[in-house]
C-alpha cells in the first residue's frame, strides 16, 4: 500500500515529539551538571584564591644582643605582636650566620602572622581592639600589605598558617607519581601485551582478565592496607616515603593501565597484524614495530588517566603513613614525605580559620595539575591520532 | 550423464590424486615450487579442506577460483602458514617446499613467510612513510642495512611493483595517503621487496576499479618471470587472461585442476563447466 506525504508526516509526528522530549531532558541534565561544575568552581575559586595573596608588614629589625638569643627583642614590642613568629625565629640564626649584622638595623617587609591576614581579609580574627587599631593605622601609611603569597609556594608546611606553603606536598607528589608510574606503566603495558597478543584464549586468561576488571573496582583505601601488609610490614621499605606510597598506588593503577592498553591493543584493526605476519615478522616483532606504535596515544591517555587517578588518592597513602607533617622541602624516595591530597586533608583539620583558604589554595593547586594532566592526555591523543 | 562427460570426469578425479594438473601447459615452466598432498584441514569441528592434492610449479600463475566460502583463502593461507594464527585451525597433510614439509615442527613459520609473501584482500600497508612500508621487511630480516643499499632496494622494489614513477617524490608521505590501487601495488611492492619465491594473492583486485585491477593484472604478467604466483580471484576473465594454471575449488575439495585455456574452453567437469559459465550460484 502506499501513503502520500501527508499520512506519512501524521505518523511520524509522535516519533518527532518523543525524540524531541528526549532532547530537553538530556540537555537539563547536562545543564544540571554543568550548573554543579560552576558552583564548585567558583566556591573553590572564592575560597582559594584569597590564599595566593598574604598580608606582609614593614618593620624595624635592630640586630642587637639580646636577638640573638630570642628573635623577638629585635622589633618593637607593640609590633612583634603582628608579625609571624616565623620571622622572628629566623633572626638569631641570621645573625649567627653573618655576624656583622650584629649592632645594626634595617626597614624590611617581613610576614604578618595569620591573625593580621585575616582581619585585613575581612575574616574572624583574635587581635584585640588596640592591635586593629595599630594595624588600620599601619596600613593607612602603606606598611602593611597584602602581597602576592610567594611563601605558599615555596614552603613546606607549618605550624603557623601564614607560611604553611604547599611545596613539599608537590614535590612529594611528583615523587610518589614517578615510582608509580616507573612501577606501573611498563609492567601494566606488557601484562596487557602478553594477555592480548600472545596468550591463548582460553579458561586460565579469561579468569585472570575477570580477575583485572575486579582489581580496578576495589575501595582503594584495600591498597593501602596491602601496602602496610607487603611492603612497609614484610619488606620493610621505609614507612610514609614516597616509595612506599608510589608502589601502593602502583597497585592501584596497575589495572586501569592493564585494560586501558589492552582496549588500544584491540582497537588496532588485524589488517596491520596480518600485514606484520606477511613480511615474516616474528610476533614479538610485529607487536613492537607495528602494533605498540599504533596502540601508542591509547596507552599514554589511559596511563596518564590513571595516574590522575592515583594523584587524588588520599585514603591509602593515609594507610602507609603519608600524611606526615613535612616541614622541610626534600627531594627524596626514602625520606618521609606527604603527597598534595593528604596535605589538603591536614589542613582541612586544622582548627584555625587561617588554614580554611590554605585548605582551598590547596585544593586549586591540585585541580590545576589534574586538569593539566587530562589536557595532555587529550592533546596527546589528538595529536598521535592515526587513521589507516 | 553421458559417456563422454563420465570419461571426462574420472580423467580429471585420477589426475587429483596425482596433484599434477590434468593437462598440461607445454609453454609453462614445470620446476615444481610447491607440492600439496592429502591436505585436509578443520576449523573447530567445521572440514574446509578435504584431501587436497595440488603441484604448484616455479614463475607460474596460479589461479584458485570457485564459489564463496569453498575454502579458497584457507588454502591459500595454509601455504605461509597464516592459519597458524586462527586458534581453532588443526590441519593434516603435506605441504612442501624445497624438500621440507612447511607444517614440521622444525620449520620456522617467520622463515616460511620471508619465502612465501602475502598480498591481502584489502590493501592494508603499514601506516608509515611510503619508503618505510618498503624497507621495513629487508631491513628486519638483514638483506640490507646502509641506507644507500635501502633505497635502491626501495627504488628496485617500486620499480617492479609499477609504482615508482607515481611516488618517487612523496616517499615520505604516509602510504595510507595513497589511492586503494597505488596502495595495493605498495603491498606488493612491500612483499616482492624480501625476494621471496612465492607470492600469495588473496583476490589482489576485488576491492579496485577496473584501471587499478587492470594495473595489477599487467603487473602479475611481469612478476612471474621472477615470482611464482598463486591468487585467489572472483573473476573469471581475470583468470582467463593472467593465471597459466587454474584450480576448482568447490565445498573445499579440488574438483579440476588444469591449464588455464584447457579449463576455460575444455573443462573437464561438469561443475567447473556449469561455474565458470556462469550456471553455478
Ligand atoms: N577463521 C575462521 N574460523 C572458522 N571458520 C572459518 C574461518 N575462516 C573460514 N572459515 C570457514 O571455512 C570455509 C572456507 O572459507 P574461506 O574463507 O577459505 O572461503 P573462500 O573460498 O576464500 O571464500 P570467499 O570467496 O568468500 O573469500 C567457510 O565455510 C568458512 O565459513
Ligand atoms: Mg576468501
Amino acid at each position: 500500500m502506499n501513503h502520500s506525504f501527508d499520512e506519512i508526516s501524521a505518523q511520524l509526528k509522535k516519533r518527532h515529539r518523543k525524540s524531541a522530549r528526549l532532547k530537553w531532558i538530556s540537555m537539563g541534565a547536562l545543564g544540571l551538571a554543568g550548573l554543579f561544575l560552576v558552583l564548585f568552581f567558583s566556591d573553590m575559586l572564592n575560597k582559594g584564591l584569597p590564599a595566593f595573596q598574604q598580608a606582609y608588614i614593614q618593620v624595624e629589625v635592630d640586630y642587637n644582643e639580646d636577638a640573638t638569643r630570642m628573635g623577638r627583642a629585635a622589633m618593637d614590642r607593640e609590633i612583634s605582636s603582628l608579625v609571624s613568629r616565623s620571622f622572628e625565629r629566623l633572626i638569631p640564626g641570621m645573625i649567627r650566620d653573618n655576624p656583622d649584622l650584629l649592632g645594626t638595623s634595617e626597614q624590611r617587609w617581613v610576614l604578618a602572622n595569620s591573625q593580621v591576614d585575616q582581619y585585613l581579609k575581612g575574616h574572624r580574627n583574635k587581635l584585640s581592639e588596640e592591635e586593629r587599631a595599630r594595624v588600620d593605622e599601619l596600613a593607612e601609611s602603606g606598611q602593611v600589605e597584602l602581597k602576592f603569597n610567594t611563601t605558599f609556594f615555596t614552603n613546606g608546611d607549618s605550624k603557623m598558617a601564614e607560611s604553611a606553603g604547599i611545596l613539599a606536598a608537590v614535590v612529594g607528589t611528583v615523587m610518589t607519581m614517578l615510582v608509580t608510574l616507573a612501577i606501573a606503566f611498563p609492567i601494566g603495558v606488557m601484562t596487557a601485551v602478553y594477555l592480548e597478543e600472545f596468550a591463548p584464549d582460553n579458561r586460565l586468561t579469561q579468569l585472570i582478565e575477570i580477575n583485572i576488571n575486579n582489581l580496578a573496582a576495589i575501595p582503594s583505601i584495600l591498597f593501602g592496607l596491602l601496602g602496610l601488609a607487603i611492603f612497609i610490614n614484610f619488606f620493610g621499605v621505609p614507612r610514609s616515603s614516597p616509595l612506599v606510597g608510589g608502589m601502593t598506588l602502583a597497585l592501584m593503577t596497575l589495572p586501569v593501565i592493564i585494560i586501558a592498553t589492552r582496549t588500544a591493543l584491540r582497537s588496532v584493526p588485524d589488517s596491520i597484524r596480518h600485514a606484520a605476519f606477511g613480511v615474516g615478522c616474528s610476533r614479538w616483532q610485529a607487536v613492537r614495530d607495528h602494533v605498540l606504535p599504533l596502540a601508542m596515544p591509547g596507552i599514554m591517555t589511559g596511563s596518564i588517566i590513571g595516574l590522575a587517578q592515583a594523584m587524588g588518592e588520599t585514603a591509602p597513602l593515609i594507610i602507609v603513613g603519608m600524611v606526615a607533617f613535612i616541614p622541610d622541602v626534600g627531594i627524596s624516595f626514602t625520606n618521609a614525605a606527604t603527597v598534595m591530597p593528604a596535605q589538603v586533608f591536614t589542613w582541612a583539620g586544622e582548627p584555625e580559620r587561617a588554614f580554611v583558604e590554605k585548605t582551598a589554595g590547596g585544593i586549586l593547586v591540585l585541580l590545576s595539575i589534574l586538569i593539566a594532566l587530562n589536557a595532555t592526555a587529550v592533546v596527546l591523543r589528538k595529536k598521535f591520532e592515526r587513521r589507516w | 550423464m553421458n559417456m563422454q562427460v563420465a570419461e571426462r570426469e574420472s580423467n580429471a578425479m585420477s589426475s587429483q590424486q596425482s596433484g599434477q594438473p590434468v593437462t598440461r601447459n607445454d609453454s609453462a615452466n614445470h620446476e615444481l615450487s610447491i607440492r600439496v598432498r592429502d591436505l585436509n584441514l578443520w576449523y573447530g569441528q567445521n572440514q574446509a579442506l578435504k584431501n587436497i592434492s595440488l603441484d604448484i610449479f616455479q614463475k607460474n600463475v596460479t589461479a584458485l577460483i570457485g564459489p564463496s566460502g569453498c575454502g579458497k583463502s584457507t588454502f591459500l593461507r595454509c601455504l605461509n602458514r597464516m592459519n597458524d594464527l586462527i586458534p581453532s585451525v588443526r590441519t593434516e597433510g603435506l605441504v612442501e617446499m624445497d624438500g621440507r614439509d612447511v607444517n614440521d615442527a622444525r620449520m620456522d613459520e617467520v622463515a616460511l613467510r620471508r619465502r612465501v609473501g602475502m598480498v591481502f584482500q584489502k590493501p592494508n600497508p603499514f601506516p608509515k612513510s611510503i619508503f618505510e612500508n618498503v624497507a621495513y621487511a629487508p631491513r628486519m630480516h638483514d638483506l640490507v642495512s646502509r641506507k644507500a643499499e635501502q633505497e635502491e632496494l626501495v627504488e628496485q622494489a617500486l620499480r617492479d611493483a609499477g609504482l615508482w614513477n607515481e611516488v618517487k617524490d612523496k616517499l615520505h608521505q604516509p602510504g595510507t595517503s595513497l589511492s586503494g590501487g597505488q596502495q595495493q601495488r605498495l603491498c606488493i611492492a612491500r612483499a616482492i621487496a624480501v625476494k621471496p619465491d612465492v607470492i600469495l594473492m588473496d583476490e589482489p583486485t576485488s576491492a579496485l576499479d577496473p584501471i587499478s585491477t587492470a594495473t595489477i593484472e599487467d603487473l602479475m604478467d611481469k612478476l612471474k618471470k621472477q615470482f611464482t604466483i598463486v591468487t585467489v580471484t572472483h573473476n573469471m576473465q581475470q583468470a582467463a587472461r593472467v593465471a597459466d594454471y587454474t584450480a576448482f575449488f568447490h565445498l573445499g575439495e579440488v574438483i579440476e585442476y588444469n591449464d588455464t585455456k584447457t579449463m576455460f574452453s575444455n573443462p573437464h567437469t561438469k561443475k567447473a563447466e556449469d561455474y565458470i559459465t556462469g550456471r553455478y550460484g
